[in-house]
């Protein structure tokens, strides 16, 4: 499911609601999310799970094709932790 | 960052109510979930996807005894985060 299928979605399941005004939320939400990420906010949704910021640590690796040696600088990267009730509802094989 | 917060910043820039925009955010999420659990994925631009993956049974240890067990075949979900976002989180 892409965000428009999902805010098409939005507005079968809600009548009041315009696709204009089902956008913006979906837009809102993710928005949200996103710039609290990037003031490294922990952002916690509660049933569906919390992201966080992780620090990588700077190293070295190597060019594949020149074997040459290249440093990799520290970056921080968005990592999200499913919640209890998703994690459950996610695992069940049928 | 919880979901009140995002309730307070739908209430404050469309103009639905307090009530109106926690139902809203609501559904965003309950849609999102259902869908992942009918196995299906969510692809968000300019944040990522969260898929579903199949694991197998595989061996593993219990670390404190060191017994070997099984560990059952499993649906896990990942989330991997849009270039975008990434990129944003690194821009200081």
């Amino acid at each position: 499911m892409t965000k428009s299928e999902l805010v098409e979605k939005i507005v079968e399941s809600n009548s009041v609601l315009t696709r204009k005004e089902s956008e913006l939320v979906v837009n809102l939400v993710f928005d949200a999310m996103s710039a609290a990420l990037k003031k490294g906010e922990k952002v916690e949704i509660r049933g569906f799970g919390s992201f966080t910021i992780r620090e990588r640590g700077p190293r070295e690796a190597r060019n594949p094709k020149s074997g040459e040696v290249v440093r990799i600088p520290a970056k921080r990267t968005p990592f999200f932790k499913t919640g209890k009730d998703l994690r459950e509802r996610v695992n069940t094989l049928d | 960052m919880t979901k009140a917060d995002i309730v307070e910043k739908i209430y404050e820039k469309v103009g639905f109510s307090k009530k109106e925009s926690a139902e809203l955010v609501e559904l965003v999420f309950d849609i999102i979930k259902d869908t992942l659990e009918s196995g299906d994925k969510i692809k968000i631009a300019g944040f990522g996807n969260f898929v579903v993956k199949e694991k197998a049974d595989r061996r593993g240890r219990n670390p404190q005894t060191g017994d070997e067990i099984i560990i059952a075949a499993r649906r896990i979900l990942t989330f991997k985060p849009s270039q975008v976002l990434k990129a944003s989180i690194n821009d200081k």
